[in-house]
């Protein structure tokens, strides 16, 4: 083994042997990082350091979704045949049998539109909850910032939710409804309920690592939810000051908002600043909550 | 010289019980009956206490100790896994941390996705992933089952195939520990190979055994933490002696078990003398015996085994290989034992015995097990100056008159 000389600077000699490695690369400059006990009550979150780690989000959130569909006959027809099952049950009971309101538009395009955000939201928030536990390798053998896993897991359901849009096209040309000019709003509504499973999300992934009583609340939370949320009834069942209770649940605005901007439904009222308030303090929460238990993950997990 | 690494008091400090997660129940519980949870907020261990430590850029550093001494919580806060209770490491330039193979691995995935899934987790961009793909597959040696999942991989095959993706990092810090201690004998051989390379090339790399001889082998300086603290920090040679002289009993044989889910369920190692009575402190002039026996729990294939002395420079004096004489072990679940019988060669002095037994998919055990003394001949005196070894020669003088 070849030791340099003690005159010659080793930082010299292994950037050369670094640059012989990587022809044409320019090596960053080093520098230094430090790991120290954490103090202060508010965690500190480092955009630009989150930012380095994109890659690392865009390969977790890809694993995940040729993963979900691996070893399936149907493969990714299970976004459009799941659904429709739903639907065709929903249309049935509560369309047909307990003629719930669906503002004039046919039962099976209203409770199909609610259910492509709906199915987004439920699942992602299950994959979201799960996604530190499920990635205990990654938080216990290698360092990233944990916020990574829950976002990189929030974002491989839009890929079914954007097939389930196409599905809904369909169904709205069969149908004949037509979309209004809030269609433009769309993508807005598309990424209020990506907030919106983070501001869940974030509160359940953290407290999943230290009690996994969660993964077992998951389903009813799930549940009361869509029960919660005007997915197969309209939400005009809801009336007067009510609405403001009821819109505590953001995802009473977004499906409402969604439907408004999809088939044209009615557009979400006052209320929804209630919504936007109650999101806002969560997700704000969630993260100030995440980032402080994040400092023990690797020793609770 | 430049500073790579450093620990300034640094210290990790675990709640007992606290290794897993808890339910809800559980803390109910403890809010219910407070006197009960003062108890087990008592139960507290330091992993890791007041640890001041400067590594320099290019050092290859060892790092030694018993299991629960705080070595891979020392790792895991140097590559930033772990935030410390106490203190704070500093380190400069990019890491990696090799603290296991094949990180994010899925075996749904193709070999191709966990080349990139693998390199990303382990701090690489796509970009240099996909300029280095070649090389990483041609390393690993599994261009034909690129589009495979990695599930109808062998054992061997993944590994070959995570090893390859770490050995194409290229960061300033390599932290590795015990990744050597799973694969066969050539996987091991080109871990170590490429570890000294990245000593070589200036890169600081620091490794955590339970293979002294590796580290001897390896590095030029360790460190020896017990029970959480620093005990010795010097010259590999000197640290290690100071190891080996605390961690193997001298004696003629040792019986351990193995782990549970292993297809092995013990192994002993006995030495006997040249009469073949058990001896712990054979002469230098007398042939020594090794039996290695173990146990089987089922039907095993093509067991290997090997036999290695360090001496107390932390030197490999011997390292031999039961296949390298073209036979292994193949049976049902019964006892075997196999010998190897070394002529006179070993200097006086002391010397840790290690066993390494696996086939070339599975590694059952490896690791020191034992202490021998040779004892030198009544002629033999200290001297400065020695070699390495002392095989049984023969002197002969010639006296010749000059006309």
């Amino acid at each position: 083994m070849e030791i340099p000389a003690s005159t010659a600077d080793p930082a010299v000699t292994g950037a050369a042997a670094a640059a012989t490695q990587s022809i044409g690369v320019p090596r960053p400059e080093k520098t230094w990082t430090e790991n120290r006990a954490p103090s202060g009550w508010l965690p500190r979150l480092s955009p630009a350091e989150l930012w380095s780690y994109r890659e690392l989000a865009l390969v977790l959130a890809l694993r995940e979704l040729k993963v979900r569909y691996k070893q399936t006959v149907f493969g990714l027809a299970w976004v459009i045949i799941q659904p429709l099952i739903a639907v065709a049950i929903f249309t049935i009971v509560f369309g047909r049998l307990a003629g719930l309101p669906s503002e004039g538009i046919p039962y099976a395009v209203f409770v199909y539109s609610g259910l492509v955000v709906w199915g987004y939201f439920s699942g992602a928030l299950q994959s979201v909850a799960q996604s530190l536990v499920q990635n205990r390798d990654l938080v216990t053998k290698t360092h990233f910032p944990a916020l990574i896993a829950p976002v990189a897991l929030a974002l491989p359901g839009l890929a079914d939710l954007l097939v389930s849009l196409g599905v809904v096209a369909v169904l709205m040309g069969a149908y004949g409804v037509a979309p209004g000019v809030a269609l433009i709003l769309l993508p807005l509504w598309v990424g209020a309920s990506l907030l919106v499973v983070l501001a869940a999300g974030l509160w359940l992934s953290a407290l999943n690592v230290k009690y996994r009583d969660v993964r077992h609340t998951m389903t009813f939370l799930v549940q009361i939810w869509l029960f919660a949320s005007p997915v197969v009834y309209a939400s005009s069942l809801v009336e007067g000051a009510w609405r403001y209770v009821y819109a505590l649940n953001p995802m009473v605005t977004v499906l409402d908002g969604f439907r408004w901007s999809l088939v044209d439904g009615p557009a979400p009222g006052l209320e929804a600043l209630v919504s936007l308030a109650v999101a806002a303090l969560g997700l704000a929460g969630g993260l100030v909550y995440f980032l402080r238990a994040e400092r023990r993950f690797a020793d609770l997990i | 010289m430049t500073v790579a690494i450093e620990a300034t008091a640094l210290g990790k400090r675990y709640r007992l019980g606290e290794g897993g997660y808890v339910t809800l129940r559980e803390k109910l519980d403890a809010r219910l009956r407070p006197r009960a949870a003062r108890a087990s907020a008592a139960r507290e261990v330091w992993a890791l206490r007041d640890l001041d430590l400067e590594v320099t850029e290019g050092d290859v550093l060892g790092i030694v100790g018993h299991n629960g001494a705080g070595k891979t919580t020392f790792l895991k806060m140097i590559a930033r896994i772990v935030r410390p209770t106490t203190g704070v490491v500093r380190v400069r330039g990019r890491v990696a941390a090799l603290l296991e193979v094949g990180t994010g691995f899925h075996p749904e995935l193709t070999g191709r996705e966990n080349i990139f899934l693998n390199g990303v987790v382990l701090g690489m961009s796509r970009r240099e992933i996909r300029r280095r793909f070649d090389e990483i597959v041609a390393f690993a040696d599994v261009e034909r089952f690129l589009d495979t999942p990695l599930k109808r991989y062998s054992s061997g095959m993944s590994l070959r195939l995570a090893f390859a993706v770490a050995a194409h990092l290229e960061p300033d810090v390599a932290i590795v520990d015990e990744v050597l201690a799973v694969g066969d004998v050539e996987f091991q051989r080109r871990c170590l190979g490429r570890m000294s390379q990245f000593g070589q090339e200036g890169r600081t790399v620091l490794f955590v055994s339970h293979d002294t001889g590796a580290v001897g082998q390896l590095c030029r300086r360790a460190v020896w933490l017990h029970e959480g603290r620093l005990q010795a920090n010097g010259p590999a040679p000197d640290v290690l002696d100071m190891y080996l002289r605390s961690t193997a009993k001298i004696t003629a044989h040792v019986d351990v078990p193995l782990e549970a889910h292993s297809s092995m369920e013990r192994l002993s190692l006995t030495l006997l003398g040249e009469r073949g009575q058990l001896t712990d402190t054979p002469r230098r002039d007398h042939p020594l015996t090794f039996e290695i026996a173990f146990t089987a729990r089922h039907s095993v294939m093509a067991v290997d085994a090997a036999l290695y002395l360090i001496d107390r420079h932390g030197v490999r004096i011997v390292n031999e290989n039961l296949s390298d004489t073209g036979t292994t072990v193949s049976g049902g679940p019964q006892r075997y034992s196999i010998r190897l019988t070394l002529p006179p060669l070993l200097a006086a002095g002391d010397y840790v015995v290690g066993v390494w037994l696996g086939t070339r998919d599975e590694l059952f055990f490896r690791g020191e097990l034992l202490r021998l003394t040779i004892l030198p001949l009544p002629h033999d005196r200290d001297r400065s100056i020695h070699g390495a070894v002392r095989p049984a020669v023969h002197w002969s003088v010639n006296t010749e008159l000059t006309p």
